[in-house]
């Protein structure tokens, strides 16, 4: 059977996908009046023009890294895992809590147990869905988005009634102790002797997220669990047959999502607010899903992906500095690409494939 | 709590019902079927946005109401061609609409009004306003008698309470809305239209073989999704609200997508997890904190009622609740 | 001469590079009974999906009672008075037998007319062809053979005068059978044409008046019934003498291996499936099991190779199995030396996207040998050892890296077989090994079984073909309703007997 060739199918669609969705983004830049190539040029110089822009970017595609991370791993064993913000939300907690707990000594023995305790927190948030998932048979889609809103709610009660420093009134935590505090990209980078911006929140938990590539990389493609979670993703009936567990499965590819998820919270919540505040995760469990699905759930597709929306995301913040167009045009951009490379993936790939096939013909 | 406080709260909660019970119905004819929509609140956010712009620019709530439609049409339009046209993830799709709405409602308003993504405000015939069925007591009264509205009806007999506090005094929308519920049983079960829908979203093939066009009626179920939803936005900014703010639809299509599941795809069950959700609502809404016994219930756990209500049924504990058979499957033809 | 009910001139049709249906031209006469015969994949589905505008033929002509016409969708197929009962059932499962009826055949915008008008009518069908079903039972309620009814009554309530049945009897009880025959004689007589399609040369000779075979996706032949015989189609279907009979010497059985006693077992929905089975098998015997699909076979395989939990007494050389705690899961079951070629090959032996290497692997990815360390396993051993087994078992192409999927039918049987006979099992467990697989592969299959067995091994053979039940066998058991109707030995039976068995009707009865 004749097939698009492999490097067509993991580079050339989702390249064609975002072409078709960057330029619908400039029409609709172009119809409320702006210049799209002005626009253009101002997200690519606030976003990667210099050290301060990459600073942010970069933080950004560390959220993304460990959201489309989480995204994937569920993905490969046949589960969509739409919780990632919630898990992310209950990160938040589980890294305060540690954050909180003990005057740190250090940061490096902080980020260990505080990676941790969101990953825990996290992991915890996903195993409800999991079993019921795999004991009840509750569709897990809907169950990770109740479990959204949920966890919205426990942590709005934690802030406001239990962690809330008395006589605040914000709903937020104290500020984590300086022994807590994680070096910045500034920091970790003036040691080599690489100047870099000192503002923005870039920080260690990059490290992190990048050794989190390549432990879910190894863990899919290179361990047994791996093996029964793609073999159950990809045939539930099969991994029957073969004898692999659905209930084991599918708790352990949530967990370890659920988990992925929630040590975002290291970079966002203790490396960037340093304190627990509402809605610390501002979507990054959504965007998990575009960047899972644009990095085709590969740890280094997730990479460039994660950079991809990380560039959009401070490129969009800038644009609403310095131009007349709002940030929410990024969010449009965002739906554009999820769109394209996700829900309308047909829509480039047929076209494709029959030139691919007409082509083949050619030849013989 | 009294008779009449009681009576207000209920009003209220059939106030915050009507978005949800437009939108589940939406999602309703959408998923029986057979395509999944968790992008009832993007389309919602976007009818709301449209309508109360339109609304507020012509001055006329009607002309508002269509383009509320529109917009959700469209968007529903976009959701059709992913999931059916192009076989692709209905789940992402859904995502996509949501994400989509959430920018563009702000990206246009700012760019048409200029208040920080928000329109104006309403009033006049730029918004529906209360109907005031016959012997009523209401604002007419009030303004005859020259005293409040509250005391007026304080003082009535608990039918004339019942009659002017909770029943008159909506929107026309309200009405319509429940109006629907009937509507769109008779639809569903009475009706070839009906007949056909509900066979799609149980055994496509069935359909096809018998020589109705699976995509063609797919489509007509997505497209009365984006009606509906339509109405449920424009409800929200023109006869709830007065105008559109930022991301107004406060996760409404979602507690409209937990009150389908809840309601096992049927629109009178649709009627009662919606009237409950609202009812949640609109305890919140009133009380913040209420009090059981000794035991105080916090405002954040009836916030998540309905949502943890949802997870329940879903797990089936209490009555299983079993989503049509083909539904979030594109359907390719076999043999 | 009159004009043919149906006629097909030239008809092609290609999907990709492969040629599904070439130059393919047929007659049939109305009043009569035509059958389409060929092997699995020999393109009679695909030739009848265009007739109902499933499919657009690439090149070629359809007349309707002389009338040229085209059919670009299943309405116009409906228009032109061609019904068609496919073999996996196209009912609403929870609607109703009048609700199915009508659905696309609906009298106006209300359903309350329909309804009343098809429940009227389905008295009268009823009456005329002995189609008797209850109008408002779920169609979830109802028996498969009462299913197909509900088929037959819809093309008719439609009026189709063409009615093509695909395969009708693969899921029918011979009873339900005989019954479907008797029907569709009446319509005959009562003036309908129907093409029947099937790879069964029984039924072919039992019911129809003409014959087309069909191989390769090209049409061999069209004979009278009357003029031909099974020996003279089945050469025609695959192009070359048939050798009916397995070349084996007789068995040599040693000692029981597996055990069976009162094994029953409860599907999903809590039907019971299996009805206190017993039955054992000795090392060195093939035990074959006949029985029509459906029948609990499936249930027996999957129970004992710990896809379902049973109840019961089953042990392996004397040692108790766990048929419902811990250690009753496909991992145990190989574990203790039972291998399992399923009946599905493609949803559940394989899985299409892997690589032959991992679905070499697949099963027995907790071997040792499969190991790097306690995290890792060893990617390049299996592949080294997926090379070797490819090459002796003749797999094509012998490319380990390639996706399942882009196997042959019985190239990717052969890696499942290759799998789990290599496994050197006590047991092994075998559903279906030679559907879809071409001719020159069955006999391979069969070789590598027969092999097994005189290996001192026990085999546990289930199919629906009777033919390979027969020549496989070394004694053969036939399954009726969830229970053991009888054991019989292949050289002291015949079809006719299995037959009745298969039906349900023992030997004192019939």
């Amino acid at each position: 059977m004749e097939r698009m060739p492999r490097w067509a199918d993991i580079v050339l669609i989702p390249l064609v996908s975002l072409i078709v969705a960057f330029m619908l983004s400039g029409l609709m830049i172009l119809a409320t009046g702006e210049d799209p190539m002005t626009a253009a040029t101002t997200m690519i110089q606030g976003a990667l023009g210099s050290t301060y822009g990459w600073g942010y970017t970069l933080y950004y595609a560390t959220n993304f890294l460990f959201t489309g991370l989480a995204v994937a791993v569920a993905f490969h064993a046949g589960l969509f895992n739409i919780g990632g913000e919630g898990q992310a939300t209950l990160g938040g907690l589980g890294v305060a809590l540690v954050c909180l707990a003990l005057p740190w000594p250090h940061w490096t023995l902080a980020i260990v147990f505080a990676a941790l305790g969101g990953a825990v927190f996290g992991a915890a948030w996903a195993a409800i869905p999991a079993y019921l998932q795999a004991k009840r048979d509750s569709h897990i889609v809907i169950t990770t988005i109740m479990f959204n809103f949920i966890a919205a709610a426990v942590l709005n009660y934690v802030l406001v009634n239990l962690l809330r420093p008395a006589g605040s009134m914000d709903p937020a935590s104290a500020k984590f102790p300086e022994g807590t505090n994680l070096p910045t990209l500034h920091e970790i980078l003036a040691v080599v002797g690489i100047p870099f911006s000192k503002s923005p929140p870039a920080n260690v938990s990059l490290f992190l997220a990048l050794g989190a590539c390549v432990a879910v990389w190894a863990l899919i493609w290179r361990t047994r669990i791996g093996f029964e979670m793609r073999s159950f993703g990809k045939s539930p009936r099969a991994a029957d047959y073969a004898g692999i567990s659905t209930t084991k499965i599918t708790m352990i590819a949530m967990l370890i999502s659920g988990g992925l998820a929630g040590m975002m919270a290291v970079n966002s919540v203790m490396g960037e607010s340093e304190r627990l505040v509402l809605n610390s995760v501002e979507g990054a469990g959504f965007i998990g899903i575009a960047v899972a699905l644009m990095g085709r759930n590969h740890p280094f597709g997730i990479l460039i992906a994660a950079v991809l929306f990380g560039f959009l995301y401070q490129g969009g913040a800038e644009l609403g500095l310095w131009t007349k167009i709002p940030r929410e045009m990024v969010i449009v951009i965002q739906a554009l690409v999820i769109l394209f490379t996700g829900a309308l993936d047909n829509m480039v790939r047929w076209p494709l494939e029959r030139l691919f096939l007409s082509v083949g013909k050619g030849d013989r | 709590m009294d008779f009449l406080e009681l009576l207000q709260v209920l009003d209220s909660s059939l106030r915050l019902a009507i978005p949800l019970l437009l939108a589940c119905l939406a999602g309703l004819f959408s998923e029986r079927a057979g395509i999944f929509d968790i992008g009832l609140e993007g389309k919602m956010l976007g009818a709301a946005m449209m309508a109360a712009a339109i609304a507020a620019i012509t001055g006329n709530v009607w002309l508002g109401l269509l383009a509320g439609i529109f917009a959700s049409v469209v968007l529903a339009g976009i959701h059709g061609l992913a999931s059916i046209t192009f076989r692709g993830d209905q789940l992402i799709s859904g995502v996509a609409i949501n994400f989509l709405a959430a920018g563009l409602t702000v990206v246009v308003a700012q760019d048409w009004f200029a208040q920080g993504g928000r329109t104006p405000s309403l009033d006049g015939a730029a918004r529906f306003n209360p109907i005031e069925l016959p012997f009523a007591i209401g604002p007419s009264d009030a303004a005859e008698t020259g005293r409040r509205l509250n005391e007026l009806i304080a003082e009535a007999s608990p039918i004339q309470q019942v009659y002017s506090e909770l029943i008159s005094g909506h929107t026309l929308l309200v009405y319509l809305a429940l109006l629907a519920v009937p509507l769109s049983w008779w639809v569903l079960y009475r009706t070839r239209f009906g007949l056909r829908l509900r066979a799609v979203g149980e055994a496509p093939e069935a359909v096809d073989t018998a020589g109705i066009s699976v995509i063609r009626l797919r489509f007509v179920a997505v497209i009365l999704c984006g009606v509906l939803c339509g109405i449920a936005g424009a409800y929200l900014s023109t006869a709830l609200l007065g105008g559109f703010v930022k991301d107004m639809t406060a996760g409404r299509g979602f507690i409209a997508l937990a009150a389908l599941i809840f309601a096992k795809w049927r629109p009178w069950y649709a009627l009662s997890a919606t009237l409950l959700f609202g009812f949640l609502q609109a305890v919140v809404v009133r009380y913040q904190n209420v009090e059981v016994g000794n035991f105080t219930v916090p405002v954040q756990f009836m916030d998540a009622l309905p949502y943890i209500l949802t997870v329940v049924i879903l797990a089936g504990f209490v009555g299983k609740a079993v989503p049509p058979r083909a539904g979030g499957q594109p359907y390719v033809k076999e043999r | 001469m009159s004009d043919a009910a149906i006629e097909l001139r030239g008809i092609s049709k290609a999907f990709g590079p492969v040629q599904a249906n070439k130059d393919i031209s047929i007659r049939v006469m109305p009043g009569t009974i035509h059958g389409i015969i060929g092997e699995n994949g020999a393109g009679k589905s695909t030739l009848m999906s265009i007739l109902y505008g499933f499919y657009k033929a690439d090149a070629g002509e359809i007349f309707i009672n002389g009338e040229q016409t085209t059919i670009p969708d299943s309405q116009a197929a409906i228009r032109a008075g061609i019904g068609m009962v496919f073999q996996h059932f196209k009912l609403v499962r929870n609607f109703s037998v009048v609700e199915n009826i009508i659905l696309g055949a609906e009298d106006g915008a209300l359903l309350q007319p329909s309804i009343t008008k098809a429940r009227k009518s389905l008295k009268q069908l009823a009456e005329e062809y002995e189609l008797n079903v209850d109008p408002d039972a779920l169609i979830e309620d109802l028996s498969v053979g009462h299913r197909q009814r509900v088929e037959i009554l819809k093309a008719l309530y439609r009026e189709a005068d063409i009615l093509i049945l695909d395969e009708p009897t693969g899921v029918l009880t011979p009873a339900e059978a005989d019954q479907l025959f008797r029907i569709l004689e009446r319509l005959k007589a009562e003036g309908k044409t129907i093409i029947l399609i099937t790879h069964k040369l029984r039924e072919i000779m039992h019911i129809t008046d003409t014959v087309s075979v069909m191989r390769r996706g090209e049409m061999t032949a069209t004979v009278k019934t009357a003029e031909t015989n099974p020996q003279e189609l089945a050469e025609l279907m695959v192009g070359r003498k048939v050798l009916l009979n397995v070349d084996k010497a007789p068995a040599q059985p040693g000692a029981p291996v597996l055990e069976v006693e009162g094994l029953s077992v409860h599907d999903g929905d809590g039907v019971q499936r299996l009805k206190g089975v017993s039955l054992n098998v000795r090392a060195g015997e093939i035990l074959g099991i006949a029985g029509v699909a459906g029948n609990g076979q499936t249930e027996l395989l999957e129970v004992l190779g710990g896809m379902m939990r049973g109840t019961g007494n089953v042990r392996l050389n004397g040692d108790e199995i766990d048929l419902t705690g811990k250690y009753s899961d496909g991992q145990s079951r190989r574990a203790r030396g039972i291998s399992h070629v399923p009946e599905e090959r493609q949803d559940e032996g394989l899985i299409l996207e892997f690589a032959a290497w991992e679905n070499v692997a697949f099963g027995y990815h907790h071997d040792p040998d499969y190991q790097r360390n306690a995290m890792f396993m060893n990617n390049a051993a299996i592949r080294a050892e997926t090379a070797a087994k490819m090459e002796r078992f003749d797999v094509r192409p012998p490319i380990t890296n390639l996706a399942a999927r882009n196997f042959s039918g019985g190239n990717q049987q052969k890696i499942v077989l290759a799998r789990e006979i290599e496994r050197n099992p006590d047991l092994l467990l075998v559903g279906q090994p030679t559907r879809g697989v071409d001719i020159g592969a069955i006999e391979f299959i069969h070789k590598r079984i027969v092999e097994l067995r005189d290996a001192g091994k026990a085999i546990l053979l289930v199919s629906v073909e009777l033919d390979e039940i027969m020549s496989l066998s070394d004694r053969i058991a036939v399954m009726f309703d969830g229970q053991i109707m009888g054991e019989r030995l292949p050289g002291e039976t015949d079809e006719k007997e299995l037959g009745l068995l298969m039906a349900g009707i023992t030997g004192d009865a019939a």
